[in-house]
């Protein structure tokens, strides 16, 4: 009796957490008086017009520009940040170091210190040295380790891995760093997968950075040429449009998602978010 | 000053850890340092459309705490987190001792609840729940088939809020992984032993497994805390601030001060103040929880 209560309670907090996307994705084939309506999520018709038409968009580009713009960023971010993040973890794990816990402490405030802040001055610096309208703003702090929690998570991993497995690759002459990429790398591979997840899906849903570092319209990520999209159609227009617009910015996410999942979750629980 | 002996392998030299954090050194001097001072500075000054401009002191902070639009943003960003946050932790503790009950099935209902917190800030997101609030809305829908009377979620200033309050709750996931990761580093050899005691599930719940997950609450509380204050992206994009400034946050002032009338100064001077607003939460709640154990979990 207690399991049928706890099955049920699951299964309606499932429901209300997939119903709005499964509905998302049925709207984007549905008339306007079909979406305001009906509440089951199945259209009537499909009709792949109206996302020949949403992938076409308003501007001169296509969604696919779009795309491409947005994994130029992800691609090197990606790679940067999961290399930044090891090393710096790596550092803080296994040497010891003049004002270690000096550093340590910096790591800590630098997640306590809002976005917000930073954003003009870092605007006024890369406007200074002329690289606005270019992806380095958005690509060149993962170079520098820029998110704390990478690295947290990290150092989680690498305090787990016995310090024996350290000096026996020390032993067989693999230096600092041939111990790190040969033995430690190899144990810690849920983390990593997770921090590339976690660059991949913040990158794609990242909107304030390229709102004001990105300025013309054939560079912007997918996340800009969505807004363009909704900003441009109009409230009482063609929903079905941007709501399809809105389906496709989704897709790499879920699939990405789906694609790492097994391992993506299993490197969060295992230990590293829990603080 | 007294030498400290560094507890490295035989033939490592103290910089070597050093060396391998200098890219997290220099991220914090140029992305986070640099910024924050700068921003101050900027604050201190009349600079209008990022002219250079004349130290005005104190001037912009004085402007700002006698502004209607400052105090009412201040308002809803207090009011949004302090709805926000404990619902979020609530629901988020609940479902993950749910799924740590360990009943068949379980990889389904944690991907489900997880997703939306994956999806969470993209833009996309955001168009779909504008559309799921408007007056004949699939929520709308939803409460006349259930008898009740519909929300004007947009026109009622009253209401406006919660549809930003309702997307940040449906995207409990990561928060709930965290508490989840916690939950299960509690040893069984507990619970079990407190069964034999006579312990319900409610009491065990509340003398067991609360102190020992409190140092996770505790970071959860303050990720949340920090994250609920900056409030910008599902405002801006969803009810744009409306109606009546009813949603119009802080994250929303500074932006709009910022770049739509280039108040650069005066924009620099409210973000301080947010930061002053999250630094002193942050150490009211340490001080409240007077926890002294912080590094230890």
């Amino acid at each position: 009796m207690k399991k049928i209560s706890v099955y049920l309670l699951m299964t309606i907090i499932a429901a209300i957490m997939l119903y709005p996307l499964l509905w998302l994705l049925g709207a984007s084939f549905k008339s306007n008086s079909e979406i305001f309506s009906s509440v089951w999520f199945i259209p009537k018709s499909i009709d792949l017009r109206i996302w020949k038409n949403a992938w076409e968009t308003v501007t001169p580009y296509t969604m696919g520009h779009y795309f491409l713009n947005t994994f130029i960023i992800i691609i090197p971010k990606t790679f940067f940040s999961v290399i930044s993040s090891v090393l710096v973890a790596y550092g803080f794990s296994r040497f010891d170091f003049p004002l270690k816990r000096f550093f340590s402490a910096l790591l800590v405030t630098g997640m306590l210190m809002p976005a917000i802040v930073k954003i003009m001055p870092l605007y006024l610096l890369w406007r200074n040295i002329g690289f606005l309208d270019t992806y380095i703003p958005l690509v060149f702090p993962s170079v520098l380790a820029e998110e704390s929690m990478f690295v947290f998570i990290l150092i989680r991993f690498f305090n787990s891995i016995p310090r024996e497995f350290d000096e026996a690759a020390r032993i067989d002459g693999c230096g600092t760093l041939a111990t790190l990429f040969r033995v430690l790398l190899p144990c810690i591979k849920p983390a990593v997968v997770s921090i590339a997840v976690f660059t991949f899906l913040w990158t794609m849903n990242d909107f304030l950075n390229p709102l004001i570092f990105i300025q013309s319209v054939e560079k912007y990520p997918l996340s800009l040429s969505i807004r363009l999209s909704v900003d441009s159609t109009g409230q009482n227009y063609e929903q079905c449009k941007i709501i399809a617009v809105s389906v496709i910015g989704l897709i790499p996410s879920v699939a990405v998602f789906a694609l790492a999942q097994k391992k993506f979750v299993s490197g969060i629980t295992a230990g590293g978010l829990s603080g | 000053m007294k030498h400290r002996r560094y507890k490295n392998p035989v033939g490592v030299s103290k910089y070597t850890g050093l060396l391998l954090i200098s890219p997290f050194i220099t991220g914090f001097l140029i992305f986070t340092l640099y910024p924050f001072v700068c921003s101050f500075v900027i604050g201190m000054t009349d600079q209008h459309s990022m002219v250079v401009s004349k130290f005005v002191g104190f001037t912009n902070y004085r402007t700002i705490l006698s502004s209607d639009d400052f105090r009412n943003a201040m308002g809803v960003t207090l009011k949004y987190a302090a709805i926000l946050v404990p619902l979020k932790l609530a629901v988020s503790l609940f479902t993950a001792v749910l799924l740590n009950l360990e009943i068949r099935g379980i990889g389904f209902f944690r991907t489900s609840f997880y997703i939306p917190s994956i999806l969470g800030a993209n833009l996309s997101v955001a168009v779909m729940w504008q559309y799921l609030f408007t007056s004949n809305g699939l929520v709308n829908q939803f409460l006349e088939l259930l008898g009740l009377s519909p929300v004007s979620w947009y026109g009622d200033p009253d209401a406006a809020l919660y549809i930003i309050i309702l997307l940040r709750l449906w995207e409990f996931g990561s928060t709930m992984i965290i508490f989840l990761a916690a939950l299960r580093d509690i040893p069984r050899d507990i619970h079990d032993a407190a069964k034999v005691d006579g312990c319900g599930c409610i009491r065990s719940f509340f003398i067991i497994t609360l102190p020992q997950i409190k140092g996770v609450i505790f970071v959860n509380l303050i990720l949340q805390t920090i994250s609920a204050l900056q409030e910008f992206n599902a405002p801006y994009i969803i009810t744009g601030g409306g109606p009546l400034k009813s949603t119009y946050t802080l994250g929303m002032l500074i932006y709009d001060e910022m770049f739509k009338y280039g108040e650069t100064g005066y924009a620099n001077a409210v973000s301080w103040i947010l930061f002053a607003i999250i630094v002193s939460a942050v150490g009211l709640m340490y001080l409240i929880t007077g926890r002294k154990e912080r590094g230890k979990k």
